[in-house]
């Protein structure tokens, strides 16, 4: 069994699953359930000036009978008083001394605010403190959470004055409610900050009811947007996690969030980059249990690798995410059909004739068999008809050895850029 | 006409064919496709209604997000025998009679389930449990069945040294040797002694205890005894014509079935078969019969439909297989020839009687004058399991006609050393013997003697 301990700048863990700060870490009660349950650390629902919820304020996006495919709220930070949480977190860090207690904090942009709250929940003892600089609603309104977030000059500032006070590490929390996520994490790391996670949730508005025509949720026959999370967003998640992780001047550990609910969703964010993870809609869809799954699936990959701790897959991938212009343009893969497992659905047929390039041909034996056959010459390799094929193993996408040396765009372009100069320069000569 | 010619046994390709497992596994894919069906209930019905408490929607879980191995060992971790039960236990009566999709639309395939993830540890050869360190003591356990086999993986994963033995050649109890291998193959159970034998049991077979071993020395060389040693044989019928060649005793007959090697040995092929009882017993020496060859299979009962004791799929499987049933039909007589080879089953119909007898059933009575003969190759008895009043008496126990009396919980029998789990403590009114609870009452027992001696493993922490 590999070790699944972590240390994220400085904040250890017996493992790398924590809950992410939203309501399943609103209470002690709750907090603790959780870590009785598995989870190594907990980020504490957003602490700051108590706030008044409405009601309602979940929605869930289904997909073909698929439910919490998306999840959607309108939810702002706790709703309890300061004192209240700070000494619920006091007892529950008592009851876990080797579980990690992380406080995520919203404030309004004033330094003496921040310094403020640092110093309170510091006092109680807590493992390091997280900035929300994510909440797309309300909030925001209010010059916090994503309005400071989208500002990379205050999530600076902001974190500045923090680390002018906190004895514990510092985590930065972005929104994905950007142009460019590494613009706001470079901001962080300036304004010295030991860790970034990401991502908070994304506008979003969950659905109409085609019936009453009120949007999904609404309040009282009113609506607003409201922060996308769970399965539907982890590869935006994913990808702002690569620009990051990939990022020499975002040199701090990364905390991966966004719809991360099986071991194989945390394998893939350790590998591009994170070095511990958090979750909050796959916890709220199934309750705490999920992470005996999660951490069960995670220890038996990391047997079958051989690795002898969790730490070892941070950042495998990071390499392996790249730009467009330095891909291989010679590299060429065709498909191929297999017409033993094949179930003659003909939907690959019909992907490549309307919307690809028309080389699926269906085809009769002298049986009189129906099959379709690929003309590899023809097939551009888009992976369309393995995408659609619903038996596995009935198509294979296979690598054709190439006639011509790897070549980029980016090295074309600069072929392309070399020989132009010497036929100038000829013209001149 | 001449049995001798008449009869023969199949080509061996052919029964191979009709032995083989009758219900395909899942492939990946439906497999998938089922498990994500799971809703992953909190509390689920499903596990309560698992005798062993098997983690289902965990389990299930784990094949959804493919990590089998993980499936398999949550599955083995509360039922040693789970990959047996995937195959043989009435799941519409238990975990897939419970599931809450029953009411929604169909209820999950937990058994096929179960079955993928099990296959799965078999092929891999993963192992997946480890023994715990010794704790110096000793446990002999009689009997390498399900009940067995599951208390001695219980006390081998705390650290006791433990002994089982066995009367048969190989381990497994009934089933290695008593379910047909249609639905059981018999690489299915020596897969999960050999799982025990992996953790430092001692499994000896071909050792009686009583004969080759007594129950006082077993008693005096251990810290605790496990006494599963199931149910004997069909008991006789009482009437004449038994000894005849071509009768059968039914657990002998599927038994013998087993192996393919002794199955080509009995010529069934072209035979016309009587089955006497119909108890899920009698449903598998039939369908043997029919697999085996044989022209025409009877199951001669003498209540009606509603008074078999037999499952429903069990009932309907027969049907599908060809086997006729002869309700309100008792056996009189078996007949035979010069050569003492049985050619006739003489039967008496019966009406039932609408007094309840004493176990509440209507009371079956002979129709004066209406005996008849069945013309027949061979005769099998299925009317249920002798006790093992010997043993039992031998190791001084306190019984009831043979069903050993056991604590509820501790499964602890009058001798406060010996424990007693499995068939030989399934008495009238006791639910129904069952694979699932042979293994679950051999946890218990294994429970309460690892309470006695190593309380120490079991701080919570
Ligand atoms: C034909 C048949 C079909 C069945 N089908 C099903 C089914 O589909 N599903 C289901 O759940 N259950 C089924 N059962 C019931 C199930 O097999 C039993 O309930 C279960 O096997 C009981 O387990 P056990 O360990 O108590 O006994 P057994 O499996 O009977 O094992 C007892 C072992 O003790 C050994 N033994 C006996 N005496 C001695 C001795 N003196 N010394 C040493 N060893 C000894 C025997 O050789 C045997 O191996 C079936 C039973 C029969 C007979
Ligand atoms: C109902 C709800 C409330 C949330 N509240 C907070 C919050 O108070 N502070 C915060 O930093 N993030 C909050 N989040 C965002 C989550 O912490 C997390 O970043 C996001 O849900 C993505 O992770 P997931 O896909 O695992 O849910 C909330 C999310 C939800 C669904
Ligand atoms: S989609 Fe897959 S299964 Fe269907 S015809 Fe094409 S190859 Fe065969
Ligand atoms: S052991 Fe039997 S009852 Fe229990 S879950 Fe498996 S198949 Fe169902
Ligand atoms: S009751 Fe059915 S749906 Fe619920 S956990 Fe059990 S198998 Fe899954």
């Amino acid at each position: 069994m590999a070790d699944l301990k972590i240390n994220l700048a400085g904040i250890e863990s017996p493992n790398p699953f924590w809950l992410a700060s939203a309501p399943p870490t609103n209470t002690g009660y709750q907090v603790q359930r959780a870590f009785e349950a598995g989870w190594g650390g907990a980020v504490w629902k957003t602490l700051g000036d108590p706030i008044i919820n409405t009601s309602s304020r979940f929605a869930a996006v289904n997909f073909n009978g698929q439910r919490v495919a998306g999840f959607n709220n309108i939810e702002l930070i706790t709703d309890r008083p300061l004192e209240v949480n700070l000494k619920e977190i006091y007892e529950t860090k008592k009851r876990f001394p080797n579980h990690a207690i992380i406080a995520s904090l919203m404030v309004e942009p004033k330094r003496e605010k921040w310094h403020e709250i640092v110093k309170r929940v510091e006092a109680i003892g807590v493992d390091g403190l997280e900035l929300n600089f994510g909440c797309p609603h309300g909030m925001a309104e209010r010059g916090m959470g994503a309005a400071s977030g989208q500002q990379p000059d205050l999530v600076e500032m902001q974190t500045y004055w923090v680390k002018e006070v906190a004895q514990t590490p510092v985590i930065v929390k972005l929104t994905p409610n950007i142009t460019d996520i590494t613009v706001t994490a470079r901001h962080a790391v300036k304004g010295g900050g030991d860790a970034i996670s990401l991502i908070n949730t994304i506008n979003s508005l969950a659905g109409v009811d085609i019936h009453t025509w009120n949007t999904i949720p609404h309040v009282g026959g009113k609506g607003a947007h409201g922060g996308y999370c769970g399965p539907a967003v982890k590869p935006i998640a994913l990808s702002m996690l690569a620009e990051c992780a990939r990022d020499s001047e975002v040199n701090v550990p990364i905390s991966g969030i966004g719809g991360i609910s099986t071991w194989q969703d945390v394998v893939e964010f350790l590998l591009m980059g994170a070095t511990g993870i958090q979750v909050c809609t796959a916890a709220m869809h199934h309750g705490f249990r999920i992470v005996e799954e999660m951490i069960d699936g995670l220890n038996n990959y990391l047997d079958e690798k051989g690795l002898k701790s969790v730490t070892e897959l941070t950042g495998k991938s990071v390499e392996k995410y790249s730009n467009w212009g330095d891909l291989d343009l010679n590299y060429r893969v065709v498909a191929r059909i297999n017409t033993d497992t094949c179930i003659n659905c003909n939907k690959c047929h019909i992907a490549c004739e309307d919307t690809s390039h028309q080389c699926i041909d269906m085809l009769t034996n002298e049986d009189g068999k129906n099959y379709l056959q690929v003309r590899e010459d023809d097939c551009v390799g888009c992976n369309l008809c393995s995408i659609v094929c619903p038996v596995d193993g009935a198509i294979d996408m296979v690598e054709l050895p190439s006639d011509q040396p790897p070549m980029t765009w980016n090295e074309r372009q600069s072929a392309i850029a070399a020989l132009n100069a010497q036929s100038t320069e000829v013209e001149v000569g | 006409m001449d049995n001798q010619f008449r009869l023969g046994t199949l080509a061996p390709e052919k029964l191979q064919q009709n032995f083989a497992e009758v219900q395909p596994g899942l492939t990946p894919k439906a497999a998938m496709e089922e498990s994500n069906r799971c809703l992953y209930c909190y509390d689920a019905p499903c596990i309560k209604a698992c005798p062993t408490s098997i983690n289902i929607p965990s389990f299930i879980k784990r094949i959804a997000t493919g990590n089998v191995k993980g499936a398999a060992k949550t599955i083995m971790e509360s039922n040693p025998v789970g990959a047996s039960c995937a195959r043989v236990c009435p799941t519409e009566e238990l975990c897939e009679g419970a599931c809450v999709l029953n009411d929604a639309s169909e209820p999950i395939a937990i058994g096929l389930l179960q079955r993928y993830a099990t296959d799965w540890a078999m092929e891999s050869g993963k192992p997946l449990f480890e023994p715990g360190p010794s704790n110096g003591k000793k446990v002999a356990v009689i009997g390498a069945g399900p009940a067995g086999l599951s208390a001695a993986r219980e006390l081998a994963r705390d650290g006791f040294a433990v002994k089982v033995y066995d009367s048969k050649p190989l381990a497994g109890g009934l089933n290695t040797h008593g379910i047909v291998s249609f639905r059981l193959p018999q690489s299915v159970a020596l897969w999960e002694a050999e799982q025990v034998a992996n953790l430092g049991v001692d499994i000896q077979t071909g050792i009686t205890v009583g004969k080759d071993i007594s129950a006082e020395q077993l008693i005096s060389d251990n810290d605790a005894v496990v006494l599963a040693a199931g149910m004997g044989n069909v008991p006789s019928l009482g009437i004449e014509g038994e000894n005849l060649s071509g009768v059968y005793d039914a657990i002998q007959f599927v038994e013998s079935t087993k192996t393919m090697a002794n199955a080509a040995s009995i010529k069934l092929s072209g035979a016309r078969v009587a089955v006497i009882g119909a108890g899920n017993t009698a449903i598998d020496a039939a369908t043997c019969s029919v697999r085996l060859g044989a022209d025409n299979v009877k199951i001669v009962y003498r209540r009606t439909k509603d008074e078999m004791t037999a499952y429903d799929f069990e009932y309907d499987f027969a049907k599908q297989d060809g086997v006729e049933f002869s309700w309100l039909t008792a056996p009189k007589r078996i007949i035979g020839d010069s050569e003492g080879k049985v050619t006739h089953l003489e039967c008496v119909r019966m009406v039932l009687s609408g007094n309840g007898g004493k176990d509440g059933r209507p009371v079956p009575v002979p129709v004066e004058g209406s005996e008849f003969l069945m013309p027949v190759d061979a005769v099998i008895l299925a009317i249920g399991q002798t006790r093992h009043n010997a043993l039992i008496e031998a190791f001084g126990l306190r019984h009831d006609r043979g069903v050993v009396i056991v604590d509820d919980v501790t499964k602890q029998t009058s001798d406060p050393k010996v424990y007693a789990a499995g068939d030989i403590v399934f008495g009238a009114g006791g639910g129904e013997a069952m694979v699932v609870s042979a293994a679950e009452q051999g946890k218990q027992a294994a429970k309460a003697i690892i309470g006695k001696f190593a309380p120490q493993n079991h701080v919570i922490i």
